[in-house]
């Protein structure tokens, strides 16, 4: 048992947790792949319309290096590339890579790899990334980028501690696939050459426990089973609770020499190193009063979530909202007609009973209880207070963009104040006013460029009248003399 | 299918402030048992007055303010500050004291300054010193405890004022020792007066312990934290029983001041108030220090023998400046 | 006596000194107003662009509301850096419209390079004859090319930001 401590903040909340058997869902009949990959960063597509993709093909790539791209999950024919309602707060369209699948399933042909410690790390890395791994606890951050540490590590942690309620696709994964989920541990712990390997799950998972016990026997990896307090999923608490380190905001955990990957990458790489096969599937809690039968699914990723939830017996009546994510930091989705994504590790539908409801805010009574429970040690009534008068730079010395929008603070808040919606709109505001600054700027100059050049134009000009008009002097001037002279 | 979409996160919050509000009421309920037990219907009518008062008070102000009525009436605030006064004023004063003072504290220390959470004073400590300074004559008369008076004649006392009764009303524990301290009498003199009880003054010792049940009950039920409680009788008990050593003759002992007044009803009532205290915890251990020490200066040298409203309200002057120095820790996190 | 109001007065000159030297350190007051101002270059406020409308505010010549594309947020910043009252927006100048960019029909264009000249940020391309376009990113909405185009090809864009630049917002009061 390695010694624990214990983050700032944080509050017990109900599990909600049903661990159960992995079910595999059917084909749909369509994938649909939104071209938008993390917050204002696109790949761009790499197949057209008409074309006919294998499972596992490629359908669109970043440039950048060790960016992800993206792979079909079965095989098809690409319908069409055209704006479709992806999974993002805003409700907004964009752009989409819809295939309409042929039944067949037909595969490209796996690399598998038996002894990956036969590759260097970095081909390692590269295979990583060309196999599309990003973090599936839901940043999506390219595993890849994250295992390309410059300072030595010496912890990797493989996050298995869902905090939020509701969701176990970690503990189901764990639960049928604790194998694959060490090993993919032990090829990281090889790409980052790290001294040990902790895989922490929550204290309340005790069958969990037992399953990873039984895989890791002889394996050089720690099991720990951390306190159930939300939010200790999230990457800097659980490292806090793990290694007593407190990683400060503008700083990445790998500076403080500490990797921290979810247990279900840890899959994804096992899957990709050894079986050799890209990341087209994943494990998704779909659960939730509003939905018939609940369940931990295998699903292609690009499935509709219409389909998933037909799957799972349709919607119960009283169905309220639907979560892409936990109750806790998910996003609520205006239409199931929207496809899972990478990054999707729980679908909840809510029903009235479940759901905060909305009732009207009061004012602050500055009863300081948000700030007892922000992990992130911030003071959200005073966030509150100067986000709603405006005054944006207070907020942002208040650590404003430390926020971690874990909801801690608002659902303890007796006020029912929305403090989460309020950061985020500060957040919001403060992000459009920089890109204004940015945009007046980069006018700014050009506006003087053009003033500039346009000013040294007109000098030239003259500069050049004046010389043409020395010139005609002399010859007029000349032309007089040998007048003067000839008379 | 289509959905209605929100904000995270999703779960429904376990507090609110009407909640709060009640346990606090629920809180208060033995010191108005013991009150009720040692006075008779003199304190039942008060709070009646006084909350009918407040009520209407609230209702109007928010419907000139033009807030939602329904939602901040039943925020029960207004209840607590009506509790507060009724229970902290002298039983037997006629109706018109606890009508004014209930206006004063519900429209001009809490209305005026923007309603609930913007009050930078304790609205019933306000109203309690409104009333005080107005008329020191019915504040300081104090019905004599035991003597139970029932219902018709707490109607004739509090309405028309005429009401003979041999011993009606006494001066409190700490009024007593204020005089007859600066009529130069000794202490252990004034100790044997039958004002006394077992520790503090005969029933008001009960009254205390009460008081100290109930917020005891508002810590187990995670209601306050005992930050301020603790900081308040710290800053009270200390300096009183270094004084008590050094000066045996003239001083109290810190349990007579304790459970003398309304020390513990400021403890953990008045000065837990959050909106008016300071927020953070170094903050509210500096705030409640203040409180204590605040009574123990004022009931040793002030002119006021008790003073509790007094030191709320001084301390509610300066926990901005508190707050603003206790504060900055994510400023400094930055460094 | 004497060398007490030597020393006052040393003391004063080396003040004043001092207020000089510290104003000449900071920034001059036409560069902060122009930092507020949008650099929009539009000229709405009747000046040649942003930096001669500053500098007419410093000589007292215009007042703080004229300018539209800046709006009353503006106006408030302005009044903030000179302590003086904000105002509303003077109506007479203009008024404040939704962010866009211009955006030339392309197969309209005739390539008269008449658009040209009037951008003052050199954001369109096209040479005589030629298909010309609008650099969006550089465009500051300024709808100077609008009235040179003789086809009247160019036309004002809202700009709506893309899902990856959505941000929250929330109703102040
Ligand atoms: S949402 Fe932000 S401010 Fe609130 S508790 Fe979480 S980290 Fe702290
Ligand atoms: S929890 Fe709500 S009421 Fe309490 S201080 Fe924070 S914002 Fe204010
Ligand atoms: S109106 Fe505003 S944006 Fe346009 S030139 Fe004048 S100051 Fe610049």
């Amino acid at each position: 048992m390695i010694k624990q401590w214990k983050f700032p903040g944080g509050i017990a909340l109900g599990d909600h947790k049903q661990t159960t058997e992995i079910r595999d869902t059917a084909l749909p009949a369509e994938l649909i792949y939104p071209l938008l990959q993390r917050s204002d960063c696109y790949a761009t597509a790499t197949v057209y319309p008409g074309e006919r993709v294998l499972k596992g093909q490629v359908i669109a790539t970043q440039k950048k290096p060790l960016t992800t791209p993206v792979h079909a999950a079965s095989s098809g024919v690409i319908k069409e590339i055209a704006p479709h309602l992806i999974a993002h707060p805003s409700g907004l369209t964009d752009s989409c890579i819809v295939i309409e699948t042929d039944g067949l399933d037909e595969a490209l042909p796996a690399n598998p790899c038996l002894d990956y410690h036969l590759e260097t790390a970095e081909n390692l890395r590269i295979k990583i990334a060309q196999a599309g791994i990003v973090g599936l606890g839901g940043a999506a951050f390219p595993t890849a980028e994250k295992l390309q540490a410059l300072q030595p590590i010496h912890t990797l942690i493989i996050n298995g501690a869902e905090c939020e309620p509701y969701i176990s696709c970690d503990a189901s994964l764990i639960g049928s696939h604790a194998q694959q989920v060490v090993q993919g541990a032990l090829i990281m712990q090889y790409i980052l050459q790290a001294e040990r390997c902790i895989i922490a799950i929550e204290n309340n998972m005790p069958a969990t426990l037992q399953a990873l016990h039984e895989a890791t026997s002889q394996e050089s990896i720690q099991i720990v089973s951390v306190p159930a307090i939300y939010p200790t999923g999230g990457e800097k608490q659980l490292i806090k609770v793990l290694t007593g380190k407190k990683i400060p905001a503008n700083s990445l955990p790998t500076d403080h020499g500490v990797v921290c990957q979810n247990v279900g990458t840890a899959f994804a790489v096992y899957q990709a190193i050894i079986q050799g096969i890209p990341l087209t599937e994943r494990i998704i809690t779909i659960t939730g009063k509003g939905i018939n039968h609940p369940g931990n699914l295998r699903v292609k990723i690009g499935t509709p979530i219409k389909y998933l939830i037909e799957q799972c017996g349709g919607y119960s009546q009283n169905i309220q909202r639907l979560i892409m994510g936990g109750p806790m930091m998910g996003i609520a989705l205006s239409s199931d007609d929207i496809a899972v994504i990478k990054a999707t590790n729980c679908l909840l539908g809510m029903t009235n009973n479940e759901l905060a409801e909305s009732q009207s805010a009061m004012p602050c009574i500055r009863c300081g209880d948000c700030s007892t429970v922000c992990p992130a040690e911030l003071l959200p009534q005073q966030l509150y207070w100067y986000g709603r008068s405006g005054q944006l730079e207070q907020c942002q010395d208040y650590q404003l963009f430390d926020c971690i929008e874990c909801g801690c603070c608002d659902i303890v808040c007796p006020s029912h104040i929305p403090l989460v919606q309020s950061f985020r709109s500060s957040k919001g505001e403060l992000i459009i006013k920089e890109k204004q600054a940015a945009q007046a700027q980069l006018a700014k100059k050009r506006y003087q460029n053009q003033q500039q050049r346009r000013e040294k134009e007109q000098q030239d000009k003259i500069a050049k009248a004046a010389k043409r008009q020395a010139a005609i002097d002399k010859i007029k001037a000349a032309a007089a003399k040998r007048k003067t002279q000839g008379v | 299918m289509q959905f209605s979409t929100s904000c995270s996160p999703f779960t429904p919050a376990n507090t609110s402030v009407n909640q709060l509000m009640r346990q606090v009421l629920i809180a208060l309920l033995p010191a108005l048992g013991t009150m009720f037990w040692l006075f008779g219907y003199t304190v039942l009518l008060q709070l009646l007055l006084s909350s009918i008062t407040a009520l209407l008070a609230e209702a109007l102000c928010l419907w000139l303010r033009k807030r939602p009525i329904k939602v901040h009436l039943f925020d029960l605030s207004a209840l607590i500050t009506a509790a507060l006064l009724a229970l902290a004023i002298p039983t037997i004063a006629p109706w018109w004291i606890s009508v004014s003072g209930t206006l004063f504290a519900i429209i001009i220390a809490k209305q005026v300054y923007g309603g609930l959470g913007y009050n930078p004073f304790n609205p019933a400590m306000a109203g309690y010193v409104f009333l005080l300074i107005s008329f020191p004559q019915q504040m300081t008369a104090w019905q004599s405890p035991f003597l139970f008076l029932p219902l018709s004649d707490s109607l004739q006392l509090i309405f028309s004022g005429h009401l003979v009764i041999d011993g009606l009303s006494s001066a409190t524990i700490l009024d007593h020792i204020k005089t007859q301290l600066s009529l130069g009498l000794s202490l252990t003199g004034i100790q044997s007066s039958a004002l006394f009880g077992n520790i503090a003054g005969k029933g008001w010792e009960l009254i205390s312990l009460a008081y100290l049940l109930g917020g005891l009950w508002l810590l187990y039920r995670k209601v306050i934290s005992s930050h301020i409680p603790v900081a308040v009788l710290s800053g009270l008990a200390i300096p009183t029983s270094i004084h008590y050593l050094l000066d045996t003759g003239s001083a109290n002992s810190a349990l007579f001041q304790l459970l003398s007044g309304a020390s513990l009803c400021a403890a953990f009532f008045i000065a837990t108030d959050p909106v008016s205290a300071a927020t953070s915890n170094s903050g509210r251990l500096i705030y409640g220090i203040l409180i204590g020490l605040l009574i123990y200066i004022i009931r040793t040298w002030g002119g006021y023998p008790d003073a509790i409203a007094f030191a709320v309200l001084l301390a509610n002057l300066s926990a901005p400046a508190i707050d603003f120095y206790t504060h900055p820790k994510p400023l400094k996190q930055q460094l | 006596m004497l060398f007490l109001c030597v020393f006052f007065a040393l003391l004063g000159l080396g003040l004043g000194y001092a207020a000089r030297y510290l104003k000449v350190q900071g920034e001059p007051l036409v560069e902060q107003i122009d930092a507020l101002l949008p650099q929009t270059q539009c000229g709405q406020c009747k000046y040649p662009g942003c930096r001669p409308y500053a500098q007419a505010i410093v000589d007292e010549t215009a007042e703080i509301n004229q300018c539209p594309p800046g709006g009353e947020e503006t106006i408030a910043a302005l009044a903030n850096l000179l302590g003086v009252a904000t105002q509303p927006l003077n109506a007479e100048f203009g008024e404040t419209n939704a962010p866009a960019v211009a955006f030339i029909i392309e197969q309209d264009c005739i390539g008269c390079v008449k658009c040209i000249p009037p951008c003052p940020v050199d954001a369109i391309l096209g040479a005589s004859k030629q298909m010309h376009t609008v650099i969006a990113s550089e465009c500051t909405g300024c709808e100077l090319c609008i009235a040179p185009c003789p086809v009247d090809c160019i036309i004002m864009r809202p700009l709506a930001p893309p899902p990856g630049q959505w941000q929250w917002t929330t109703h102040h009061d």
